[in-house]
C-alpha cells in the first residue's frame, strides 16, 4: 500500500491510465461559499476522484489507495476513513497491512480523533492477538506525549477488550517514576486497581495504594494529582475515608512540615463535611496557620480552614467563602 | 445597526462609545515593541501572512471535530498562590531523582515565566500603556475573523471536514462583539450551509459529505447566531431528529456519525441541537444520565468515555448534557465543582486537567462549567449537606443515613443523591430545560476569579494583530478566537444576578467598551439570538 504521495513526485490522477475511465465529481459548494478553502490543484484532484468512487460506492483496490491518498493530504475527512473501512471491509483486506499503514499515520498526527477510531476498529477486528502490539504501539506515542489523551483511552479499550493487563501496573509506576506530576499516569493507575481482572477491585487494593499515594504526597506536598488520587480510593465510602488515620495524620503531617498546604487543607475541609472529629493537635496546627490579623474569629475549625484558603489561594477565595457559608449544618 | 456590513458598522458603533482617540498612542508604542515594522513593504507582508495562515492551520491540525481538543494543552496547579512565585516548589525529596525536573514541571516553569514576564510588563509600564493592553482590541478581531469569513488560504484544506466550525467560531465570534454579518454574506451562510446539510437530516464537515454531530452542532448554533427567519427556517427539524435517532447508541450514549466513535462530545452536541431546536424526546434521552454519569471519574471531572481522565471539554459537555435533559442532580455536584474551580492556575487561566499547560479555550469549557453550576448552587449545596455522616463507626449504617445508593445502572461508584430537585420542573418539556436553566437569579458570585480569567485572555491569548491564542508562543486561530471571548463574556456576566443583565463596571476588566454580548451557557450562543430562536421552534 503506497504511503501518502510526496506532493514533488505526485503524478495527477488525470494523467494515470488507471483512472482514465473515472469522471471526477467537484464540490459542490453552491454559488458564493464563506470561508471557502483555496485548495491546492492536487488536494481538489483527489478530492473530486474520491466523490466519484465513493458516490458510485466502488468497492476496489484502487478505492483503497486513492483514501489513502486523501487521508494523506486531510486525516481528519471523516467520511474518507468511513468509505475505506466500508471497502477494507468488502475486500476482505489484508488488516494487518492496514495496521502499518496506521501506524504510519499515527506517528505524524498522533492527537486525531478519525485515527483512533479507525485503529479501535482495526483492532477489533484483529482481535487478541494483536493486544500486546496495540499496548506497545500506545506506548511508543506515550513515550512521546505522556499526556495523549487518544492513546490513553485507546489503552483501555486494548486492555478491557483485547486484555493485556499483567505489566500494566509496572507500566504506570514507571510512568510516575518519571513523572509524579502526570496525572494521566495516575488515572491509568485508578483504572487498573479498579478494573483489572488480575487485581481484586479497590478494596482489596486500598491499602497498599494508600502508603504509596502518601509517600508521593509526602514527597511532593504540591503536587495535585496523589490528593485527588488519595480521594478516589475512598470514593463512595466516605465513611472510611474520615475513620482512617491514616489520612488525616498525612494531613496533619503536611500542615506542619510544608509551607504550601493548600491540598491538604481541601481534604481536611472535605474531611470535617463529613462529619470527621479532628484531634487536638490537628486543631492546633490549623488554628497556627490562621494569620492573627484576621478578624473574623470562628470556633468552628472548618470554617476556619476555609478562612484560610481564602487568603492563602486567592484564585479561589470566592469558591472557599461559598464553602464556608455552605458547611454542612451539623458542622456549622 | 446590526443589519449593515459588519465592518462598517463596527467603525461607527465604534467611535460612537468614543474610545478611539485613547488608543492611538499606545498602539504605535506596542507595535514597536512586537509587531512587524512598518517599513516592511507589501510583497514582505503578503508572505508573512502565509506563513502565519500555514502555522495556523497546521495548529488547527489537531482538532478534526472542532469540540474541545482531547489533546489539546491544559495547567498544573501545584502550589504558592501569588503570581509573583513560581507555582513550582521544587523539594529536594526521596523520590525524586536529585535536583532534576520532570517533564511536567519543566513545561510548567516555561510557561510561567512567559506569562509572568507579560504581567511584570503590563505592571512595569505606564498607565496608558497598561489601559491598551487590557482594551479588548476590537477593529483587529473583526478584521481577522472577516478576512477567514472571506477567503482561507490552502493550508487550510486540513479542516477541510470542518467548515461549519470555521463558519461558527468565526460568526459567533464576531456576534459576541455586538456585530453582525450584512445580509448578502448571511444568505451566502444559509445557503452554503444547506450544501452541507444531508438529505436526511443532520450537517456535514463540508459540502457531499456524511452528516456529523459534530459539525450539525456548529450549523445549528451559526444559523440561530444569524438569527432571520430565513436561516431558522432552513433547518429540516424532522430530518434532524431521525438522525439524531440514528446517531443514539444502545448504551444510551451517541456515535459522531454512522459507524463513529461514541463519546461525551457526541451526546452533548446531540441534545444541544435536540433541545435549541425543541425536538428533544423521551427516546433520545433513554439512558443517557446513566452513560455521562459513567463517565464523572474518581477526580470530579467528567471524562470523554468511562475510565478516560477527568477533562475541561468533557465535563462541560457532559455537565451540559446532564442539565438539559434535567438529570443533573445524578452527578457528585461537590466534588465537580472542587475540581473545576481548582483548574484555576497562577498564570490566571485554565489549565484542561490537572498538572496540565494552561490554554485560553478552557477560559469557556472550564468558566462555562462554572457559570452553569452557579445556578446550581443550591442542588450543590443539598448534596454537600447530606454527605455528612453522622457517628462514623459503622459504614454500612452511614451510607445509607447519607443517602448513598448503589448506582442504578451497576456501577460500582455510589453517589451521593440530593433527591429530585425540582419540583418546580414538574410538568415541564424536555426541550423546556435549555430554557428554564437561565433567567432565575443566582444567589451568589463565580466560583472562579472572573477578573484574574479576564486578564489572561486580554494579555497572554489576546494576539495584537487580531484573533486569540492558547497562550504566549502559539499562533492564533479561529478556534481559540471563539472560546477566549466567549470565556471572556462568560466572565464580564459572572457577577449579575440575572442572566444577560449589564454588569458593574467594577465586574469588567479593562474600559466598559471591553463588555461583549452575554452568551447561554448551555448552547454557547449569544441570549439575544438564543431568546429568538426559542420563539421561533417553540411555536413549532
Amino acid at each position: 500500500m503506497p504511503s501518502s504521495v510526496d506532493e514533488v513526485d505526485r503524478i495527477p490522477l488525470s494523467a494515470r491510465p488507471e483512472w482514465s475511465d473515472v469522471r471526477p465529481v467537484p464540490q459542490d459548494d453552491g454559488p458564493n461559499p464563506v470561508a471557502p478553502i483555496a485548495y491546492r490543484d492536487d488536494f481538489r484532484e483527489t478530492m473530486d476522484y474520491f466523490r466519484a468512487l465513493y458516490l458510485a460506492d466502488e468497492r476496489s483496490r484502487r478505492a483503497v489507495d486513492l483514501t489513502t491518498e486523501a487521508i494523506g493530504m486531510n486525516p481528519g475527512n471523516y467520511t474518507v476513513w468511513h468509505f475505506r473501512r466500508v471497502v477494507l471491509e468488502s475486500l476482505n483486506a489484508d488488516f494487518h497491512e492496514e495496521r502499518d499503514f496506521l501506524d504510519r499515520m499515527t506517528m505524524r498526527n498522533a492527537k486525531n480523533y478519525q485515527i483512533w477510531h479507525h485503529r479501535r476498529w482495526l483492532a477489533e477486528k484483529l482481535g487478541p492477538e494483536v493486544a500486546n502490539k496495540e499496548l506497545e504501539f500506545t506506548k511508543s506515542i506515550l513515550d512521546l506525549d505522556a499526556k495523549n489523551y487518544h492513546a490513553w483511552s485507546h489503552r483501555q479499550w486494548v486492555l478491557q477488550s483485547l486484555g493485556g493487563w499483567e505489566n500494566e501496573l509496572d507500566y504506570c509506576c514507571m510512568l510516575l517514576e518519571d513523572d509524579i506530576f502526570n496525572n494521566s499516569a495516575w488515572n491509568q493507575r485508578y483504572f487498573v486497581i479498579t478494573r483489572s481482572p488480575l487485581l481484586g477491585g479497590l478494596q482489596a487494593m486500598r491499602d497498599s495504594e494508600v502508603g504509596y499515594t502518601t509517600e508521593a504526597i509526602l514527597a511532593n506536598p504540591p503536587n495535585e494529582s496523589p490528593w485527588r488520587y488519595l480521594r478516589g480510593l475512598y470514593k463512595g465510602d466516605a465513611s472510611q475515608l474520615i475513620s482512617d488515620n491514616r489520612v488525616s495524620e498525612l494531613c496533619l503531617k503536611v500542615l506542619k512540615t510544608s509551607n504550601s498546604c493548600q491540598f491538604a487543607l481541601g481534604l481536611l475541609l472535605d474531611l470535617l463535611c463529613y462529619g470527621f472529629q479532628p484531634s487536638e493537635e490537628l486543631r492546633a496546627v490549623v488554628e497556627a496557620l490562621r494569620n492573627s490579623e484576621q478578624d473574623t474569629v470562628s470556633s468552628n475549625l472548618a470554617a476556619t480552614v476555609c478562612l484560610i484558603l481564602e487568603i492563602t489561594d486567592p484564585m479561589r477565595s470566592n469558591y472557599w467563602a461559598w464553602r464556608r457559608n455552605n458547611l454542612p449544618s451539623q458542622v456549622r | 445597526m446590526r443589519s449593515s456590513s459588519f465592518y462598517a458598522s463596527y467603525q461607527t458603533q465604534h467611535q460612537a462609545k468614543g474610545k478611539a482617540k485613547a488608543r492611538v498612542m499606545p498602539l504605535r508604542i506596542a507595535h514597536r515593541r512586537s509587531a512587524a515594522p512598518k517599513t516592511k513593504d507589501r510583497r514582505t507582508r503578503a508572505t508573512t501572512t502565509r506563513r502565519e495562515a500555514r502555522r495556523e492551520a497546521a495548529a488547527g491540525r489537531c482538532s478534526s471535530s472542532g469540540l474541545p481538543r482531547s489533546g489539546s494543552s491544559t495547567p498544573m496547579e501545584s502550589s504558592p498562590t501569588r503570581s509573583s512565585s513560581s507555582s513550582l516548589s521544587l523539594p529536594p525529596s526521596p523520590s525524586d531523582r536529585q535536583g532534576r525536573l520532570t517533564t511536567t514541571q519543566l513545561e510548567q516553569l516555561r510557561v510561567e515565566q512567559e506569562v509572568y514576564g507579560i504581567y511584570r510588563l503590563f505592571h512595569g509600564v505606564a498607565p496608558h500603556t497598561r489601559s491598551f493592553m487590557v482594551e479588548l482590541w476590537r477593529d483587529k478581531h473583526i478584521e481577522f475573523l472577516a478576512r477567514g469569513l472571506k477567503q482561507l488560504g490552502p493550508s487550510y484544506h486540513v479542516l477541510d471536514a470542518n467548515r461549519p466550525w470555521l463558519c461558527y467560531w468565526i460568526i459567533h465570534s464576531i456576534t459576541l462583539m455586538g456585530e453582525s454579518v450584512n445580509s448578502e454574506l448571511e444568505d451566502n451562510v444559509v445557503q452554503f450551509l444547506s450544501h452541507c446539510e444531508d438529505k436526511n437530516g443532520g450537517y456535514g464537515g463540508g459540502p457531499g459529505q456524511m452528516p456529523h454531530l459534530a459539525t450539525t452542532y456548529a450549523a445549528v448554533n451559526t444559523l440561530i447566531t444569524l438569527g432571520s427567519e430565513m436561516s431558522l427556517s432552513s433547518i429540516h427539524r424532522e430530518n434532524m431528529l431521525k438522525f439524531l435517532l440514528q446517531m443514539k447508541d444502545s448504551s444510551g450514549a451517541f456515535r459522531m456519525h454512522n459507524g463513529g466513535e461514541i463519546d461525551v462530545r457526541a451526546c452533548y452536541t446531540a441534545i444541544s441541537v435536540a433541545s435549541i431546536l425543541n425536538v428533544l424526546d423521551d427516546e433520545l434521552v433513554t439512558d443517557l444520565g446513566n452513560y455521562i454519569l459513567s463517565c464523572q471519574t474518581y477526580e470530579g471531572g467528567i471524562a470523554g468515555e468511562p475510565g478516560s481522565e477527568a477533562h475541561g471539554g468533557y465535563t462541560f459537555c457532559g455537565l451540559a448534557t446532564m442539565i438539559l435533559i434535567n438529570e443533573v442532580d445524578k452527578l457528585d455536584l461537590p466534588s465537580l465543582v472542587d475540581w473545576v474551580a481548582s483548574r484555576q492556575g497562577v498564570e490566571c487561566g485554565f489549565q484542561g486537567r490537572v498538572n496540565k499547560l494552561v490554554d485560553g479555550c478552557y477560559s469557556f469549557w472550564q468558566g462555562g462549567v462554572l457559570a452553569l453550576a452557579q445556578r446550581l448552587l443550591p442542588i450543590v449545596h443539598k448534596q454537600l449537606e447530606s454527605s455528612f455522616i453522622s457517628g462514623v463507626q459503622a459504614s454500612a449504617e452511614c451510607k445509607k443515613s447519607c443517602n448513598f445508593t448503589a448506582g442504578e445502572t451497576g456501577q460500582d461508584e455510589n453517589l451521593c443523591r440530593a433527591g429530585t430537585s425540582h419540583p418546580d420542573n414538574e410538568g415541564e418539556k424536555l426541550s423546556d430545560f435549555g430554557f428554564s436553566s437561565i433567567g432565575r437569579q443566582t444567589e451568589c458570585g463565580p466560583l472562579f476569579h472572573s477578573i484574574a480569567l479576564q486578564q489572561y485572555i486580554l494579555l497572554c491569548s489576546q494576539v495584537l494583530e487580531g484573533g486569540f491564542r492558547d497562550k504566549p508562543g502559539k499562533q492564533r486561530d479561529f478556534y481559540h478566537s471563539c472560546y477566549c471571548l466567549s470565556g471572556l463574556s462568560v466572565s464580564q456576566y459572572s457577577w449579575s444576578k440575572d442572566d444577560g443583565e449589564p454588569p458593574l463596571t467594577s465586574a469588567v476588566l479593562g474600559p466598559y467598551t471591553n463588555l461583549l454580548e452575554p452568551v447561554h451557557p448551555l448552547y454557547n450562543v449569544v441570549l439575544h439570538k438564543y431568546y429568538k430562536s426559542h420563539e421561533f421552534f417553540s411555536t413549532l
